[in-house]
């Protein structure tokens, strides 16, 4: 096998596994094994292809194999001043780059400076026939083709493996501060949301026990006039980084409670009517529920204010994720039959029989 | 299928002065900007209403009519060329903004809405919408989505793509298709980045819902010389490499400001064999601090002199070259040809280079003006349509340049799109399998194929011949031409 490009190895056995009719559940550290409807088939290990491809720092693209570790890339690009401006959970050290991919999930700072799939300029993708696709590149605009890279971002290996992801990466911000004010949620959701109106360097907020937590980064006389203009307790930076490193990796107190809620809605939607108290992120536009009433619906809560509600952890009737329309989900169906007739990746895995 | 048939059909369910067929009324839609491709429709129609629309796209599917959606035909790759068998729609009339709320900092349009006018509208709230192609005055919103269209400010505040929240519409059966919305990163697959550059082949689009950002207090503008095009490439190479992000970066070479500058009199240095103009934004503070380690890179870079915009209206001379350099070549020129190709940034001055070998091979002049902090070239091909011969090299010509882009790592198209002009390129950039991806989605969207056909993805059959047009007995054309 040495000297092989040992993408041949994951062609052949893709291959294979299609040659038996078989079912593969494609998988890098585990560490969402959580997330998703079902986890069906052989487990296919793509730990093995990893690696940086491709990094040059003027051209602010990195390209990786998707087994690689998330946590080594970004220590490969703080090197270099550079990090992944999306802020990718690390639900896990071992968390890989394909994961983070096939999951879609982006931190604090999503709402400030974009997604994960905005940040997504190409793929490599291993398609059921074990065919390498390319689509996009690493160049920063690119209209050439539908825009595959950035539908593979969240379908959870549905559409096939996402062996390869070329990122736009940014330099990291020159200053960072955080401040807590003491305010009600609704207040604070409309102070953030009236913050983002003005032209000021926000990169997170979040609500949290009675406290709304602001993040500015930027260039330094920048932060410092934006933190002028918002007031409240500075806190002190190892503190500031505990508590956002603990929200977008999810291990807050918050987080470990047995059942959770995921409720995206619309930002400056008012309060909903549930009787517990939510921790608030991406300026309102994401709140967490844990411990709701048995009694009350977040789904049909999340509806009634124009929004979606994924059941993070525990139980919930029905799917983990928001159900789609009927038009959405037969545009879904068409395209994994497509891509993917034979059932080969992740069966069941974004949406039940689909 | 009978062209009275389609015709009967659309003026059922659309009111009279909705519905064009005269030859005089049809003509002005047999082209879009790219004025080489002309076909002229067998029916225009032009809805008022989604519900119009929606009955447009039953009685094509009815009547088995392609159709072709268009904005204000600003398109500069045929996306919008009409088919002589199939109806037009045009969504021109659809150009209200619906809804801004300044405190979400969103705005739901109308596809027909042109593109200055939501940030016009949104300007009362400190706010506008920051993709600003440079036909922002006349192109409209729905026309972005189709192209995910750019402009000069993408670099630092991203392209169509990350600034459209969500749109809906219709596909070909009828059905209302609604994708994204204001609450962030909904269940299942991110259609809404597929259908954003989708070109009109996947669905027909009627409301789009954009998010709208602050408007920056202070904008300052540094345009920097430099006395060859290798070094002007690596200043952009160093400011990015110093941890800075411009709200745009922008490179003209000496072709395309000695042709602006006497037209428009920006003030450009015409020894310098390329000039950068290089914008910062933000707060006073954040700009100050910004343009003086821009001053430095620069400076450090070899920038033979660098000159700060004094006054607004000095640093809207400096800009008017840049948004007059299309305008300035067609006075220079009966017709020029304008690329849109994207490269990995290292390799601009190599691609310059290449290209002036081409303009002798070809006999053409090109001027080059880059979005260079993005790596995406215009280069603009002069030539004279009523010459003999002169198009077929221009086509040559700018073919040559996107290939160059590929073997590069780059790509075809960066912002104008596919549309029929590059579609032979298509054929050099994937291979059949991605094609095959391609044409997958098409299916999956619009089964009988009846949206935009013939665009953005080029068949097998297509791919052949044109690489028998290509490669003669194996060996590259041009071989005296330098290949990287």
């Amino acid at each position: 096998m040495s000297g092989a490009d040992p993408i041949t190895a994951l062609q052949e056995h893709i291959r294979a596994a299609a040659a038996r009719g078989a079912c593969l559940r494609l998988r890098g550290a585990g560490s969402k094994d959580f997330y998703g409807e079902a986890l069906e088939g052989e487990i296919l290990d793509l730990r093995p292809y990893q690696g940086v491809v491709h990094y040059e720092p003027s051209e602010l693209v990195i390209t990786a194999r998707c087994g690689t570790p998330l946590a080594r890339l970004e220590e490969i690009l703080a090197a270099q001043g550079q990090f992944l401006a999306c802020e990718p959970p690390r639900l896990s050290a071992a968390s890989t780059l394909g994961g983070v991919v096939a999951a879609g999930l982006s931190g604090p700072r999503r709402m400030y400076a974009g997604a994960l799939r905005d940040f997504v300029l190409g793929s490599k993708l291993l398609d059921a026939h074990g065919e390498v696709l390319r689509f996009g590149g690493e160049v920063m605009k690119n209209v050439a083709g539908f825009d595959v890279s950035r539908l593979l971002c969240g379908s959870l290996g549905i559409l096939g493996v996402i062996a390869e992801v070329s990122l736009k990466v940014l330099p990291l911000p020159r200053a960072e501060l955080t401040v807590r004010l003491a305010l009600p949620a609704a207040a604070a959701v409309q102070a953030f949301n009236r913050w983002a109106g003005e032209p000021l360097p926000l990169s997170a907020t979040a609500w949290c026990e009675g406290a709304a937590w602001v993040r500015l980064s930027g260039a330094a006389p920048a932060v410092n006039a934006a933190r002028a203009r918002i007031g409240g307790e500075l806190i002190e930076a190892h503190s500031a980084h505990a508590f956002w490193s603990g929200l977008r990796d999810l291990k807050l107190p918050f987080f470990g409670q047995p059942s959770l809620w995921r409720v995206s809605l619309p930002a400056t939607a008012p309060a909903l009517a549930i009787d517990s108290q939510p921790l608030i992120e991406w300026g309102g536009a994401v709140r967490w529920y844990a411990a709701v009433p048995a009694e009350q619906d977040v789904r049909a809560q999340a509806i009634l204010s124009g929004g979606t509600a994924l059941c993070w952890r525990g139980s919930c009737e029905g799917s983990r994720f928001h159900p789609l329309s009927g038009t959405t989900l037969q545009l879904h169906r068409r395209l994994k039959q497509r891509f993917d007739p034979g059932g080969l990746f992740n069966r069941n895995r974004l949406i039940a029989n689909l | 299928m009978a062209a009275t048939d389609i015709l009967g059909a659309l003026r059922e369910v659309l009111p009279a002065d909705s519905v064009l067929c005269t030859a005089e009324e049809r003509r002005p839609y047999e082209c879009d900007a790219l004025t080489a491709f002309r076909r002229v429709p067998q029916v225009v129609v032009l809805p008022r209403s989604e519900s119009e629309v929606q009955a447009v796209l039953l009685a094509c599917n009815r009547h088995q009519v392609p159709v072709v959606a268009r904005g204000s035909g600003t398109g500069l790759s045929g996306g919008a060329t009409p088919f002589e068998n199939g109806v037009l729609l045009s969504l021109s009339r659809m150009k209200r903004i619906l809804e801004i709320d300044p405190l979400g900092r969103t705005a739901r349009l109308e596809p027909g809405v042109p593109n200055l006018e939501v940030s016009e509208a949104a300007a009362a709230h400190g706010l506008y919408y920051a993709p600003d192609p440079s036909s922002q005055v006349a192109c409209s919103i729905g026309g972005n989505v189709a192209e995910n269209s750019g402009g000069v400010h993408c670099l630092k505040y991203g392209l169509t793509v990350h600034n459209v929240l969500g749109v809906c519409g219709y596909g070909i059966d009828g059905e209302r298709i609604e994708l994204g919305g204001t609450a962030p990163d909904g269940p299942g697959l991110d259609l809404l980045a597929l259908t954003i550059g989708s070109e009109g082949l996947l669905m027909v689009v009627t409301e789009v819902i954009v998010k709208l950002i602050p408007r920056a207090p202070c904008v300052q503008l540094v345009m920097a010389s430099f006395s060859d095009v290798h070094r002007a490439a690596d200043a952009v190479a160093a400011v990015i490499g110093a941890g800075i992000i411009p709200a745009a970066l922008e490179m003209m070479d000496r072709k395309a400001t000695a042709a602006v500058e006497p037209f428009v009199q920006a003030g450009y240095d015409l020894a310098a064999a390329a000039i950068l103009l290089v914008e910062s934004d933000g707060t006073a503070e954040e700009v100050a601090d910004e343009v003086a380690e821009i001053e430095r890179v620069l400076r450090q870079a070899g920038a033979s002199s660098l000159r700060i915009a004094a006054t607004e209206a000095e640093r809207l001379r400096f800009w008017s070259g840049r948004k007059n350099a299309f305008p300035a070549a067609g006075r220079l020129s009966p017709d020029y040809y304008c690329m849109d190709g994207t490269i990995p940034r290292k390799h601009v001055g190599r691609v310059l280079e290449a290209i002036e070998g081409m303009e002798a091979h070809y006999q053409l002049r090109c001027m080059n003006v880059f979005h260079a902090g993005d790596g995406n070239l215009h280069p603009v091909i002069l030539f004279d349509a009523n010459e003999t011969g002169s198009w077929e090299r221009a086509e040559r010509f700018g073919a040559q340049i996107l290939e160059l882009c590929v073997e590069l790592g780059g790509t075809i198209t960066g912002e104008h799109g596919v549309g029929l002009e590059k579609i032979n390129s298509m054929c050099v950039q994937f291979t059949p399998a991605e094609r095959a991806a391609f044409f997958a989605i098409k299916e999956a969207f619009d089964p009988p194929g009846l949206l935009n056909p013939g665009k953005l993805i080029p068949t097998l059959v297509r791919c052949a011949e044109y690489g028998r047009m290509h490669v003669h007995g194996g060996a590259l054309p041009h071989p005296e031409l330098p290949r990287f």
